[in-house]
């Protein structure tokens, strides 16, 4: 009975913290469910960025111009510097870094499922960067003021860099919707594969989502899946008028009284079915993911040994010092 | 002269394009996440060397671009040494590509920054900063690689044995950098060659890593005559500006 109230106490006081706005860190005490809810959330953070890689990965290779190329590759690599931070903010809550790759590789984690999607021609990489990574923005800025303080602090640089992606994506499309027809055809072929997967990566519609009410609480979301895919909709419409295409809706119009647009139905049926492993990709990200680690191990165990083996002529070589003193 | 320097300014960028090509390939699986960033700062480090050697080598011509140069030429028209196109076969091979190539560009790099043409010289100079870096990068992990585990070490005597036929390459000089070292513009292979093997030996004594007791060596690269990989690079590198001609990107 005492033990409850205690944790009562503790809790009460803890919901309290936040609610003045102030910052959890890692050697304050949180509830559990806080604890495991805040390693599910940033390590499938960080797996995201880590298997959204493997997309964009496909045509480095193949940029078509030098200028294309670096910038394709210094992104794809901001994306493994982003999962390195994600992962150190979750290993703060007291999980290791291998822990996570093993129930990523295992497929027991999950990662935004817009990666599980092909990407087909060079427009891909301009349309990711508008939709998936504008869409990303939408949804990472709120948490750049989230209760827990290694989250909220990783967010402010990857906000700040994902933005960078953004534009560089958009003006890969506007390069290619000022080009040739074979080229607006391209961008827009891109537009009309990747609009409605980006769409979903918002999340499954507020009436069905089963984290909001508890995170809204933690300040881990600050709006529902829906308001936040609204405010998508109507930043990236206005962007599609400017490059000449057309968003594969039709659906899609102003509508004067609600002050916002209009969409249709996105597929449920197709999301659930990629998020539970059935999309174009899944199998062929996880196996490139496993594929990685397996062939990466015989170089982690020789990394680690002959680190040990230099520490262990460093204490030698100290040891008579010692001895002496 | 200038045609010369065009065609050493393309041999010098073209080293760098197809290593920094074969490092780009494993950007997203490298064997962790810390060497996946650090292949892939190489990478882009190389790239910056080609788009300035490149920028450079365009204004010598009428009118090509850095592009026309990196993607529309022919395969016998590219002069890497046939080591930067060995394939990433694993990576203790990935590494002791990176290191011959370091061991061979720092010294190259370090006579360049006193080259007759200033151009040269500054590229060389900014060069010389990245390559310092990479050399500490890959001798470290030689050393991993060999003073590790009994797997690591095998695989690394492995690379080596399969590797080494293809360092002299680097350091013999072709007609053209003959010609082009003796015009002050280009760098004195002889001298390269000796730095070369001084850091080979150093960081091989450390680990007791032998250097191969084989004469047999492997070179064409630098003339264009390349290996049965090399298609296959441009299949990649060159895809889009060959099915796509005359666009802007």
């Amino acid at each position: 009975m005492k033990n409850t109230t205690t944790t009562d106490l503790l809790e009460k006081q803890f919901q309290d913290r936040i609610d003045r706005g102030e910052s959890i860190e890692p050697k304050d005490w949180m509830p559990e469910k806080y604890r495991k809810t805040h390693i599910r959330q940033i390590s499938q953070h960080a797996h995201s960025e880590i298997v959204g890689m493997l997309p964009e990965g496909n045509w480095i290779t193949r940029a078509p111009t030098l200028r294309r190329k670096t910038a394709l590759l210094a992104k794809v690599q901001d994306e493994a510097g982003h999962g390195l931070y994600l992962y150190s903010a979750t290993e703060t809550l007291g999980v290791s870094r291998d822990e996570l790759f093993e129930q990523l590789h295992s497929g027991k984690a999950k990662y935004s499922s817009i990666f599980n999607y092909p990407t087909l021609s060079w427009a891909d990489m301009g349309a990711i960067g508008w939709l998936v990574d504008g869409a990303a923005i939408i949804n990472q800025v709120p948490l750049t003021r989230t209760s827990y303080g290694p989250y909220a602090r990783a967010m402010v640089r990857v906000c700040k860099e994902e933005s960078f992606h953004q534009r560089q994506g958009y003006e890969i499309m506007l390069t290619l919707c000022n080009g040739t027809e074979v080229q607006k055809q391209m961008a827009q072929n891109a537009l009309d594969r990747w609009w409605w997967p980006s769409l979903a990566m918002f999340g499954p519609p507020d009436a069905e989502s089963t984290h909001t009410e508890q995170s809204m609480k933690w300040k881990i979301k600050r709006k529902t899946n829906d308001e936040l895919r609204q405010q998508f909709v109507d930043i990236t419409k206005p962007q599609a008028d400017i490059l000449g295409l057309t968003i594969p809706d039709p659906d899609l119009k102003w509508n004067e009284e609600r002050g916002h647009y209009d969409f249709g139905e996105i597929d449920w049926e197709e999301f659930w079915q990629v998020v539970k492993g059935h999309g174009p990709c899944n199998k062929q990200r996880l196996a490139a993911r496993n594929k990685a680690w397996d062939e990466g191990a015989w170089v982690r165990d020789a990394a680690l040994a002959y680190a040990e083996k230099q520490e262990a002529k460093r204490a030698e070589e100290t040891a008579p010092l010692q001895k002496a003193g | 002269m200038q045609e010369k320097t065009y065609e050493y300014l393309l041999l010098l960028g073209d080293h760098s394009l197809i290593l920094g090509h074969r490092l780009s390939e494993l950007c997203g699986h490298g064997p962790s996440l810390e060497t996946d960033i650090a292949l892939t700062n190489i990478s882009l480090d190389l790239f910056g060397q080609v788009r300035n050697y490149f920028q450079y080598a365009a204004e010598l011509t009428d009118g090509k671009t850095e592009d026309d140069i990196a993607m529309l030429r022919y395969s016998h028209e590219y002069k890497n040494s046939l080591l930067c196109e060995q394939p990433n076969e694993d990576f203790a091979h990935i590494i002791l590509r990176q290191f011959f190539f370091d061991a061979f560009h720092l010294p190259l790099l370090e006579q360049l920054q006193h080259s007759k043409d200033p151009r040269l010289a500054a590229i060389a100079v900014k060069s010389l900063k990245e390559s310092k870096y990479h050399i500490r990068f890959s001798s470290q992990w030689v050393k991993r690689l060999a003073d590790g585990t009994d797997l690591s070490r095998q695989k690394m005597q492995d690379a080596l044995a399969h590797l080494w036929a293809y360092t002299t390459e680097l350091t013999e000089p072709t007609p053209l950098e003959t010609e082009i070292h003796a015009a002050g513009i280009g760098a004195d292979l002889a001298a390269v060659k000796t730095a070369f093997d001084d850091r080979v030996k150093s960081v091989f004594d450390e680990v007791n890593l032998e250097i191969p007791d084989s004469k047999y060596y492997q070179k064409g690269g630098k003339t264009g005559v390349h290996s049965e990989h090399f298609g296959y690079i441009l299949s990649d590198l060159q895809y889009m500006q060959r099915a796509y001609p005359d666009m802007k990107w």
